[in-house]
């Protein structure tokens, strides 16, 4: 087992101090607050790719991480009306660290809101531990369904989406199109599986039938053989569109330009669901996007934005709710009463029923924006957001279902 | 509902709105053009577009001089309010902004312009005469709204993810007191007598009036349209009537205007106009509305007497701002 490293430990109490004295005597009496302190952990691990998989564009070092940070300066900029100071503790755990000890140590820092930026295995095992049990973890990468679902816990909020609300978006706008017919073709991992899945549930959702199915199984280097196999592999019966499955991008890329008929390739690749993408600028996305490039220096990534997202929700809750108190906060995160703003058009707010906040999920080209869902027309009694991924009569959840309003 | 899109109705609209025109002076109205760099020219009598100007990169916020010779252009690409001679419609010189100008506000004796900057969490207040940077305020995160008092006491900034009115005191040149408003507050607008500040959030979906004397919020305006789901309620620009009677609130992709009866507060009506409206301008006489329709690129022309949309005018590349020029 590799040590969890603190990277870092960014105090910007102190810059909130700095920024106060610029504007003196900012008195506070209509804004005013509770003053106070508020540590958000920001944990981190990100798997090992496998070696077969060549990534053109190189992940960068500081990808989610870099969304914390502004979101923590964002914090504080709205802090200090308040006398509120947000710090943030950063954790970045080995593919093979000690995820458990990272966690630990951040709640032994009192920190009561932890951001988790790792694979579902390491989200559910986090949010077992009896050390866990007081804290907000903030689920800012994992899509698991079943972390929504039967491994649901009420000590976890989803800041992702998860896999069927992705599926949702990107198939009621295919439908939207009349392209009802899919061929699904899905990797040989098990994430790709559970991708999958979240397709052919959404297409009995959503009418859409899946006209044919493969496995990739090829074990060769598709860089290089890609021009040869995929006409033959890509050979089906009639379909509208190609599905694709594979989420560490082993062949997806591959498929465009190259299917036996002339059709278009979504899902992993091609026509992404997503949160975020460089190209998007709607709903004053432009500001956040130019305030976030000028301060890492690169365009911001979907993991970044989920992780932006995250550690807003608790300053956001905290201007709200006028209060520093983990407690208060916690309760009015999941409220009702809670919504933000995430340039995505309509506002954030918490499901309830599986702690999943509700959001429009982008479609992205690789340079646009192609659409975003929900699309016009899927209705739902309560927000057309709950048309996207799984509602309240379907949910597996039981720990939180029986606590809903 | 009446639409501005109905084949017949333009027609009989612009000769009622041209009779209506010509009972007042000449008036031309200016709309910045956000994605084509330019401003439409459009002359009140025959609501055509007449000329088209070109400017700097991204034109969004736009305000006249008190004397009506110029317009002040926020130029957010160019980083630059520019500055338009209107008898010449050529750019004289430009004014220091600060980083990326959205939306800006005079101070009543034409002498500041109050910017805020977008991208840097400031409000920069410029000395229009020396052309110089007077001094910066630092306020909460993506400020946007800017209005000033009428006894220019009092200049205020809506930042739009901090969700405050920030209250800064023009002779103290500091911030001395803030509200929290709705999610998202994108503009801001004091009644004629001061008493009072109505703000719009746009995530929220209400309007605050805030009481100016205690910055208390007073009264939280909804609005509900048949049809139209909550969360597409996205209010933007707001405009006061001189008589105190109606507010205008621009509903942004609900794609309609909001009537408030100012008094009661009570929403009286909402009128269909192009797609995604944000700001709005009245004529000096307070007959005329005018909407900027950023998706459907036009302006939407409405009659404050009968409450009816009459026009809609086709313009440039997603419009944003407009005056009108009496």
């Amino acid at each position: 087992m590799t040590k969890p490293r603190l990277l870092h430990s960014l105090s910007l109490a102190a810059l909130g101090v700095v920024l106060l004295a610029g504007t003196p005597a900012a008195a506070q009496q209509n804004a005013g607050a509770d003053a106070g302190e508020i540590r958000i952990g920001f944990l981190s691990q990100t798997p090992e790719p496998p070696p077969y998989v060549a990534n053109p564009d190189e992940p960068a070092a500081d990808d989610g991480l870099a969304g914390a940070t502004l979101a923590i300066a964002d914090n504080n900029t709205t802090g200090k009306f308040l006398k509120q100071s947000f710090v943030l503790d950063s954790v970045e755990v080995p593919p093979d660290g000690d995820a458990a000890a990272a966690l630990r140590e951040l709640a032994g820092r009192g920190g009561r809101f932890v951001v988790v930026d790792a694979p579902g295995a390491t989200v559910e095992a986090l949010s077992k531990l009896p050390e866990a049990r007081n804290v907000m973890l903030l689920n800012a990468n994992a899509p698991d369904d079943s972390l929504r679902g039967a491994a649901c816990a009420p000590n976890l909020l989803h800041v992702a989406p998860s896999r069927a609300m992705l599926a949702d978006a990107l198939g009621q706008y295919l439908v939207k199109k009349r392209w009802p017919r899919w061929f699904l073709v899905t990797g040989r991992r098990a994430e790709d599986k559970l991708y999958a899945d979240a397709v052919r549930r959404t297409a009995k959702r959503v009418g859409a039938q899946i006209v044919a199915e493969k496995d990739w199984t090829a074990d060769s280097d598709v860089n290089r053989t890609a021009e040869a196999e995929i006409p033959v592999f890509t050979q089906a019966k009639s379909y509208d569109v190609l599905i694709v499955a594979d989420e560490v991008g082993e062949f997806g890329d591959y498929l465009s330009y190259r299917t036996a008929d002339p059709r278009p390739v979504a899902g992993t690749q091609g026509l992404v669901p997503t949160v975020w993408h460089r190209t998007h600028e709607q709903w004053g996305a432009a500001q956040l996007q130019s305030r976030f490039k000028s301060a890492a220096k690169r365009p911001m990534t979907a993991r970044d934005h989920n992780v932006w997202t995250a550690v807003r929700v608790v300053g956001e809750a905290a201007a709200r709710a006028r209060t520093a108190d983990p407690d208060r906060l916690i309760a009015f995160i999941q409220s009702p009463d809670f919504t933000m703003s995430a340039f995505r058009g309509a506002p954030l707010t918490v499901r309830p029923w599986d702690g999943q906040l509700r959001q429009p999920v982008l479609l992205a080209a690789d340079r646009s924006v192609v659409s975003v869902s929900p699309q016009e027309g899927f209705l739902h009694p309560r927000t057309e957001l709950d048309s996207l991924g799984y509602d309240q009569p379907e949910t597996l959840c039981k720990t939180r279902g029986k606590k809903t309003p | 509902m009446t639409s501005a899109r109905l084949p017949w109705l333009p027609f009989t609209a612009s000769l009622l709105t041209a009779f209506l025109a010509s009972a007042a002076s000449a008036q031309t109205i200016y709309v910045s053009n956000e994605k084509d760099n330019s401003l439409s020219v459009i002359d009140g009598k025959t609501l055509a577009v007449v000329d088209t100007i070109k400017v700097g990169k991204r034109p969004r916020g736009i305000t006249l001089s008190k004397d009506g010779t110029q317009l002040f252009i926020c130029a957010s690409d160019d980083h630059a309010v520019q500055v338009l001679d209107l008898a010449s419609r050529k750019v004289v010189h430009n004014l220091p902004s600060g980083e990326d100008p959205e939306q800006f506000a005079l101070s009543p004796d034409g002498k500041s312009l109050f910017i805020a900057n977008e991208d840097s969490n400031v409000v920069t207040v410029v000395d229009v005469p020396s052309r110089k940077v007077a001094f910066q305020v630092d306020v909460g995160v993506e400020p946007e709204g800017m209005d000033v008092s009428p006894d220019g006491r009092w200049a205020v900034n809506t930042s739009e993810t901090t969700s405050m009115v920030h209250w800064i005191d023009v002779e103290k040149r500091q911030v001395t007191d803030n509200t929290l408003v709705g999610p998202r507050p994108r503009h801001a607008e004091f009644t004629k007598d001061g008493a009072q500040l109505w703000v719009s959030s746009e995530i929220g979906g209400t309007v605050s009036v805030i009481d100016t004397a205690t910055r208390q919020v007073a009264k939280t305006i909804d609005f509900h349209i048949k049809g139209v789901a909550k969360d597409r309620i996205q209010p933007v620009g707001v405009k006061l009537t001189d008589d105190g009677r109606h507010a205008f609130v621009a509903l942004g992709p609900a794609n309609h205007v909001a009537v408030v009866d100012a008094k009661t507060f009570e929403v009286k009506n909402y009128l269909l106009v192009g797609r995604r409206v944000w700001h709005l301008a009245l004529t000096p006489d307070q007959k005329t509305l005018y909407t900027t329709n950023g998706v459907s690129s036009d302006v939407s022309v409405i009659d404050v007497d009968s409450l009816k949309v009459t026009k809609s005018i086709k313009v440039g590349r997603y419009p944003w701002g407009v005056v009108v020029k009496g």
